[in-house]
């Protein structure tokens, strides 16, 4: 199979990052090394290709109704101009992707999905669209998608934009002149730090991802970012949840709203809330140096009471840290959880998310 | 570049021998550069054995844990202590201060099933593409 390349695919190549298949697109793992993308993104700021990310335009006077009724969040209450995350749930209530829905105005948004989803929630969306007064486009190759993150990426934005961007407030978005080029600027990211997330025409990509990096923004791969995510306590889809797993399993049930008219999970989602669930996500610290990896078991006793879903070392903290999911009556009672790591049973301690926060 | 005088395995170790008939092993470049940044290397104890191709320790990045193969079957004389606190020297110097065991020898003939540093550059450059 091709790989699909995005807008910077020369530049990265050029730039002799270590380049990997993900989820069908040619990616930059990393640049310099992930720990050292890790620190520069927590000391001053870095930067990202995301543009494998899905991008679907849907428009139509039935479009806020129509995602209002597939989307975990309030799309009906959303102000033009302004971002929210949530979640896409089947109609048992498992989880289809997380995503973010940008609104332009009250006939027009944006749904950013995963790449590696964007095909499953595309599938999913056009089974509930009205035949009508909907029109739902990927415009996935139109643009570039870049991440700028950290204490610094704010000030690296301004010297090249005129109007005073730490004013945008977080999950806003706004369009302003870079260099020249029309760019859209959401205050979103996936780190745990602060920054912004640039939709770039596809053609000026490479100019403005150029011009970040002369500033001083670090250029960094998905591995960093997986690294950055799990500090900051992100879930990743596929790895954190998937279709068998619903929102108050996960925790996300803040980005929920099981009560709105026309709800397509509202009713499984409204039992699952009423009976509670079985298991819940929670983070952990694991003693020693082995990390927790995803599909090892955690035992109490000898009993088998959930699994790793994500774990590695965090050179921010120092220590190994890992996201999985416990039968929910022994999260309060936190004792001897043991994490199976192949085959040596090491102590884990629950802790309270974010393992990191700024 | 890899070092010329070097042996190496399909499974990325490399193995040198040293003025007074030991061998050093260690993981090669490319290996360190695909793992990423190297975070915990396990290693046996001084005195045990290890075998030809068989596991003898693990080593671990941020990415993920991967398994170390024996170049060649010894005994242990030593282990690269500073590892415990600069398990980064893999990633910096795979060929030198990344080094992860000495060993005594058995059997010298294993060297033969192993490639020589040319060989191996081809071997990568195919993994590569």
């Amino acid at each position: 199979m091709t790989l699909l390349k995005t807008p910077l695919n020369k530049t990265h190549i050029e730039s002799g990052a270590r380049m990997v298949p993900f989820a069908g697109w040619d990616m930059p793992v990393q640049y310099s090394g992930i720990i050292e993308e890790v620190k520069a993104v927590r000391n001053a700021c870095g930067l990202f290709d995301v543009s494998h990310m899905g991008r679907i335009d849907i428009q139509g006077s039935a479009a806020s109704d129509f995602l209002n009724k597939t989307l975990s969040v309030d799309v009906n209450k959303l102000k033009p101009n302004r971002a929210k995350y949530g979640v896409i749930c089947n109609i048992d209530g498992g989880i289809i992707d997380d995503c973010i829905v940008y609104k332009f105005d009250s006939d027009h948004f944006l749904l950013v999905p995963n790449a590696s989803n964007k095909t499953i929630v595309i599938d999913w969306l056009n089974q509930h669209k009205p035949k009508s007064n909907v029109s739902m486009i990927d415009i996935t190759t139109q643009h570039a998608m870049i991440a700028l993150q950290g204490p610094k990426g704010m000030q690296t934005l301004n010297d090249q934009v005129q109007s005073d961007m730490s004013l945008l407030k977080m999950f806003n978005f706004t369009q302003e002149a870079f260099c020249g080029t029309d760019v859209m600027i959401a205050r979103t990211g996936y780190t745990g730090e602060d920054g912004v997330e640039l939709f770039v025409p596809e053609s000026k990509a490479a100019h403005v991802w150029n011009i970040l990096v002369d500033s001083g923004a670090k250029p960094c791969g998905l591995g960093s970012r997986d690294l950055l995510r799990l500090e900051a306590g992100l879930l990743l889809h596929g790895n954190d949840m998937n279709t068998k797993i619903n929102p108050f399993e996960a925790g996300l049930e803040k980005f929920v709203n099981c009560d709105k008219d026309d709800y397509l999970a509202g009713p499984a989602l409204r039992k699952i809330r009423s009976e509670g669930p079985e298991k819940k996500l929670v983070g952990f610290y694991v003693d020693g140096n082995r990390a927790a990896r995803p599909g090892y078991t955690i035992n109490h006793g000898a009993t088998q009471v959930g699994y790793i879903t994500s774990g590695t070392y965090s050179p921010t903290l120092n220590r190994n840290i890992a996201l999985g999911y416990v039968l929910t009556e022994l999260i309060d009672n936190n004792k001897n959880l043991k994490c199976d790591i192949r085959g040596q049973f090491t102590d884990i301690v629950i802790t309270k998310l974010p393992f990191y926060s700024r | 570049m890899n070092p010329s005088e070097f042996k190496f395995s399909e499974e990325h170790e490399w193995v040198n021998s040293t003025n007074n008939g030991e061998f050093t092993i260690g993981i090669t470049d490319f290996a360190a550069g695909t793992l990423g940044d190297v975070v915990f290397v396990e290693l046996p104890e001084v005195g045990s054995e290890i075998k030809q191709f068989e596991k003898f320790g693990e080593i671990e990045s941020v990415k993920a844990v991967s398994d170390l193969f024996a170049p060649i079957s010894g005994t242990i004389l030593k282990k690269n202590e500073n590892l415990t606190s600069e398990p980064e020297l893999v990633n910096q110097d795979a060929y030198g201060d990344g080094w992860l065991i000495t060993i005594a020898p058995k059997d010298l003939t294993e060297l033969d099933s192993l490639m020589s540093s040319q060989d191996y550059g081809k071997f990568t450059e195919s993994q590569s593409h």
